[in-house]
């Protein structure tokens, strides 16, 4: 497989100015004559679809969820990141730049992270035109705050609810098309199959989740926002119909999949209580902004925290990172949480949690203040565990969060399947090897509003198309591939739930493929997760019908997938035989334990071709060079 | 803790529905209410029984998929809680529960617990935004907003469209919905050019989607997971009634194409 | 679920079919508006009518000629244009009521099993559809025993003391009287806090105003009525 990236040629600050002029354009009058299919509409896939819309294009937008506003985009709590440098405390599009290139361990392209870096700067404007009620300050002016692992103001918020708010902006322009006439919104429709013909991708096979009647949809173009893979662990962060299945289904189809094992544990979770547990709820980072982080210097330390003299305390991170202290980035926080709990010192029932105490912010500023910045996301702690913050320090503890891989793209977005486009959490451009905090935000929505639109017209205006029909034979096979599939989940008739078999691969993945890896635990586990996916196959019960609204089908086939990624994002975590970002390999580390990066055989993306059923697939290699960053180990000490 | 559960089990939209009682044991109280269906789901499928079908997604609060009626309550009897935030400590050992899904001509129920909400999104459609398409936007500092109003603002913007207002209302009015992101546009300077005719074709299409009329009791604010305010069912009316009576021949020309 | 395009009659193209009062009173908000404006007319009139009913603390020469005033006030048209108008806000707001109710009615074809928990509204809102029909059965009443004396027994026409005194007189007539001055209370107090609601005036600052000024109407109204009929049967006034 050839990876070809089609990087503009040029200095980096006019590659992307540079390649809008080279790209072909659609004549004004033709657009509305080719159709566009968007799968997913969160951040990417919303913003996409409307922006694609107003262009002329005829946008069809697919959604399992029972509105086009409720995709995960908008849990996102803490905000989104632009080089404004409103703040004038230094901030540019290069700072941004040179920020995530190196936050992201030298793992991505520096041209995709650069168009990245600029464009942050209309998201935001676009943001606000469209009524997003962004904090402002008296003067009526936005506010900005630090985050996570930066060192200048530059994250724009909404309360704790940015992606609630930056998707229901996105949102609002989708519903305007979609009451314009110009996207028709599928929701509860979920991708099963994506259609090749010819070698391009021209539909999808969607099943109405209602009536349970399989679909052929076909278009020019399809364009996949449908987010990460990161319930392939089970408990996670993510909404609980949150999957693989379409990234999946375009990977068997011929889709690069690129870096797999990048996925990102969050350092401020709350921890879980029980066996029964369905789901880890997020602390947003910015709450380190004044929360101190902390757990006991002794070992099974039995006292409740506030009989903890001072000096018993260890305030880990800051005695590890002084300069970042407890905004160190995620990766690194994460990966000195469990370090602690390892060693025996975790606080709560469990052992697995530190604390993220507020008594000394709420001393300095007061309850008021305190309450005024992190009320909701205090309320929502006390209503989880039913402790109340301003009393007794919070608990926390690492989850899964996001996935920095994903679908390998060129610049252009594209996929190596030509038609099939690739944006937002799904693909795995930006963010290398750890996403820092507020990216994801930036990353969906330039994506969907400024790159999508653009790049999708040169392929549209190059492309001859020949005219497809739902009888085509390729159209008709995929869809009988999936009716297959739903008639083999249906007839096992086993003894075991799905939910079962989805927590112990969760469960292999974490102990296994966390946020510490190694050859044994790895090997182990490339051994564990086909056994488990042939007793699914052989005694997974998924009661219902296929033609009805039947949620265990769906999960059933969810979780059938997720089988099959967890093992590809193990292969990857023992193939790439160094450690970086979020992906730390204990024989890869320094002598304080940081991760080692091995420049030398690792500076590239791993992209992995589909070889065939039980066939090992194929490692790809996209060398990556860094002109403008110099390659050095992080140190945020 | 032992719960019983009298749960309405309809199997589609043109099925009759009926209660089904269900006794929920060893149920922890540190479960949320959607973890205690889970495990009441996962007995009833190994016991060879169809589960319970529930709209659900983020789990925290946010998305506004879940919701159900418990005890004749919208979201149950936690304040300003969603169903996937509540937890089971809110209830007590031997209590009976009865669970509902939201009931109005115009959220039809899909199946048991679940009901289609795109009447929401159809008001949205109609007018619920701001016309500014992908590239159009001046510098986002070029207008100051005054911090009340954007908070303000902020306030009306944190409806998660969970439906709960229709739910609890008594004439199943959208009002609180269909206020709060009138209020929300019309409260900041990017939301003025559209306002009147925003909030006429919002009214409209709310009216054809059989939504009760709002009778001011406030039983939507209640219940609303996120305390929006009745203050903006005022902001609305307002803004109608200046809408039809004043300003409709002014923007009724020209404006109405703009979608 | 598949969407469709939404088109949305407002502005001219609505106007045209309906003209704008039409296209403004098809509207649920247009209708609680007229219910609003009507429902402020009527409290003033009733108001003033209270006003001027404890004029008979005053003597019967007093209310007499007040009474006799109102009647000829305008060379006796006065009195007509003020009826007209009260018959054509009671007919908008009942037109209205009833409209807006059978729709809700239809909102929720099938209800909840388990009684629904009330969390803000109040009994004063709940019964707003109860108390309309009472208080409209009772304004016939009123109509027939003081206006026209058709249910009087003992009707003088000029003599509106007479009348009162002798009318309430009767235990079971005050108390029709005094029963149906607590459901206008209750139509009151819910109805005065609403139609500022419905009329747009509520602002953060000035809600608590708004309950405040809802609760003194009722009561000036409801205990300036009821006095009289108590004041009659104890005697105090004869």
């Amino acid at each position: 497989m050839e990876l070809n990236a089609k990087i503009p040629s040029g200095p980096i600050e006019g590659k992307w100015e540079k390649h809008r002029f080279d790209m072909n354009l659609v004549n004004p009058a033709n657009k509305r004559k080719y159709s566009i299919i968007v799968v997913g509409s969160g951040l990417a896939g919303a913003s996409g679809a409307a922006s694609m819309a107003e262009l002329g294009y005829n946008v069809k937008c697919f959604c399992y969820q029972d509105s086009p506003r409720r995709a995960h985009s908008i849990a996102a709590q803490g905000g989104i990141n632009a080089a404004k440098n409103y703040q004038n405390d230094g901030d540019s599009v290069y700072r941004l730049f040179y920020d995530t290139v190196k936050g992201g361990d030298y793992r991505s392209r520096e041209a995709n992270v650069y168009r990245l870096a600029e464009l942050s700067v209309e998201i935001i404007d676009q943001c606000v035109a469209q009524g997003v009620p962004f904090a402002r300050e008296y003067g009526g002016l936005l506010d900005n705050r630090s985050f996570g692992g930066a060192l200048v103001s530059r994250t724009f918020y909404a309360r704790g609810q940015t992606g609630q708010q930056l998707l229901l902006g996105a949102y609002q322009a989708l519903e305007r098309q979609i009451g314009l006439g110009k996207v028709k919104m599928y929701s509860r429709h979920e991708m099963l199959e994506l259609i090749v013909i010819d070698g391009r991708a021209r539909g999808i096979v969607v099943r109405d989740m209602v009536s349970g009647e399989l679909g052929i949809h076909l278009a020019d173009a399809v364009v996949l926002a449908t987010g990460g893979y990161g319930n392939v662990f089970f408990l996670s962060t993510y909404a609980k119909g949150a999957n693989g299945t379409a990234i999946w289904r375009a990977y068997k189809r011929g889709a690069a999949f690129a870096d797999p094992c990048f996925t990102q544990i969050h350092p401020t979770c709350i921890p879980v209580t029980g066996e029964y547990q369905s789901k880890l709820t997020l602390m947003s980072e910015s709450l380190r902004n004044d929360g101190r982080i902390w757990v006991p210097k002794q070992k099974g330390e039995s006292r409740p925290a506030g009989a903890i003299p001072e000096e018993e305390r260890d305030y880990y991170l800051e005695r590890l990172y002084p300069a970042f202290g407890n905004l160190a980035p995620r990766d690194i926080s994460s990966r000195a949480a469990k370090r602690v709990c390892d060693e025996g010192r975790g606080v709560g029932p469990t052992g697995l949690g530190v604390y993220l105490d507020f008594a000394d912010a709420i001393q300095r500023l007061g309850a008021g203040v305190i309450g005024e910045k992190y009320g909701n996301l205090f309320e929502m702690y006390e209503r989880i565990t039913d402790e109340d913050p301003y009393k007794v320090p919070m608990r926390i503890f690492p989850a899964t969060h996001y996935t920095m891989g994903g679908l390998w793209v060129d610049y252009n977005l594209m996929s190596t399947i030509p038609g099939c486009f690739v944006i937002g959490e799904a693909n795995f451009s930006d963010h290398g090897a750890n996403r820092l905090g507020a990216s994801a935000l930036m990353q969906g929505l330039a994506d969907g509003y400024f790159v999508i639109p653009y790049t999708i017209g040169d392929y549209l205006a190059s492309t001859k198309f020949e005219k497809v029909s739902e009888d085509h034979p390729q159209a008709q096979a995929a869809k009988a591939e999936v009716e297959e599939r739903i008639k083999r989940l249906l007839s096992v008739n086993g003894k075991c739930t799905i939910m079962s078999f989805h927590r112990e691969l969760g469960q292999i993945m974490w102990e296994h493929c966390g946020m510490s890896r190694n050859r044994a635990l790895l090997e182990e586990a490339l051994q564990k997760i086909p056994a488990v996916r042939e007793r699914f196959w052989e005694d997974v019960r998924v009661p219902g019908d296929g033609d009805e609204l039947n949620q265990s089908l769906e999960y059933a086939g969810r979780v059938a997938d997720f089988l099959e990624i967890g093992e590809l994002i193990c292969l990857d975590a023992l193939e790439r035989e160094e450690s970086c970002g979020a992906h730390f390999r204990e024989e890869y580390q320094t002598e304080d334990g940081e991760a080692l990066r091995d420049d030398e055989n690792y500076a590239h993306v791993a992209a992995w071709e589909y070889a065939g059923e039980g066939k090992k697939p194929i490692r790809n290699v996209e060398p990556l060079t860094f002109e403008y960053v110099p390659l050095e180990q992080r140190s945020y000490k | 803790m032992n719960i019983t559960l009298h749960v309405w089990r309809q199997k589609d939209a043109k099925s009759k529905g009926r209660f089904v009682k269900y006794e929920a044991d060893d149920i922890s109280p540190d479960m949320s209410f959607l973890e205690m269906l889970d495990v009441v789901n996962e007995r009833l499928v190994l016991e060879g029984e169809e589960p319970i079908a529930v709209d659900h997604d983020c789990r925290e609060g946010i998305c506004g998929t879940c919701g159900v009626v418990i005890n004749g309550r919208a979201h149950g009897p936690r304040e300003r809680t969603t169903v996937c935030q509540l937890h089971m400590r809110s209830f007590r050992d031997g209590d009976a529960i009865w669970i509902e899904p939201w009931r109005a001509k115009a959220f039809p129920v899909i199946k048991d617990l679940i009901v289609d909400r795109g009447a929401l999104d159809r008001i949205i459609a109609a007018g619920g935004f701001i016309s500014a398409p992908t590239g159009s936007a001046s510098d986002a500092n070029a207008i100051p907003v005054p911090k009340e109003n954007a908070d303000l603002a902020m306030d009306a913007a944190a409806c998660i469209g969970c439906g709960a207002c229709v739910a609890a209302c008594r004439n199943a009015s959208a009002m609180l919905f269909t206020s709060a992101k009138v209020a929300q546009l019309g409260l900041l300077p990017q939301g003025q050019p559209e306002r009147y005719i925003r909030v006429k074709k919002m009214v409209a299409q709310m009216d054809l989607e059989s939504f009760g009329n709002c009778t001011n009791h406030g039983d939507c604010e209640a219940v609303c997971p996120k305390a929006v305010s009745v203050d903006n069912i005022a902001r609305l009316n307002r803004d109608f009634i200046k809408s039809t009576l004043i300003a409709d021949r002014r923007v009724a020309v020209g404006v109405e194409g703009a979608g | 679920m598949e969407s469709s395009a939404i088109s949305v009659a407002v502005g001219a193209s609505a106007a045209k079919r309906g003209g704008y009062v039409g296209a403004f009173y098809g509207s649920t908000v247009g209708k609680k508006v007229v219910m609003a404006v009507t429902g402020v007319i009527l409290v003033l009139f009733v108001i003033g009518h209270m006003i001027g009913n404890l004029q008979i603390y005053l003597g019967a020469e007093s209310l007499n000629h007040y009474a006799e005033l109102l009647r000829e006030l305008g060379h006796g048209g006065l009195i007509w244009v003020v009826r007209g108008g009260l018959l054509a806000a009671v007919v908008l707001h009942i037109w209205s009521a009833t409209a807006l109710t059978l729709g809700s009615w239809a909102a929720r074809p099938i209800g909840y099993r388990r009684r629904q928990q009330w969390q803000e509204s109040t009994y004063a809102s709940r019964t707003m559809r109860w108390g309309g029909p009472i208080l409209f059965l009772f304004i016939v009443y009123h109509l027939l025993h003081l206006t026209t004396g058709t249910v009087h027994g003992d009707f003088v026409v000029g003599d509106v003391y007479h009348n009162v005194i002798a009318g309430f007189s009767i235990w079971w007539v005050s108390a029709i009287y005094i029963v149906a001055q607590f459901a206008l209370g209750l139509h009151l107090y819910h109805g005065v806090w609403s139609m500022l609601q419905t009329l747009g005036l509520s602002h953060a600052s000035y809600n608590r105003l708004r309950m405040g000024f809802a609760i003194f109407v009722t009561f000036i109204v409801v205990a300036g009525n009821i006095s009289i009929p108590l004041a009659v049967l104890t005697g105090a006034v004869s």
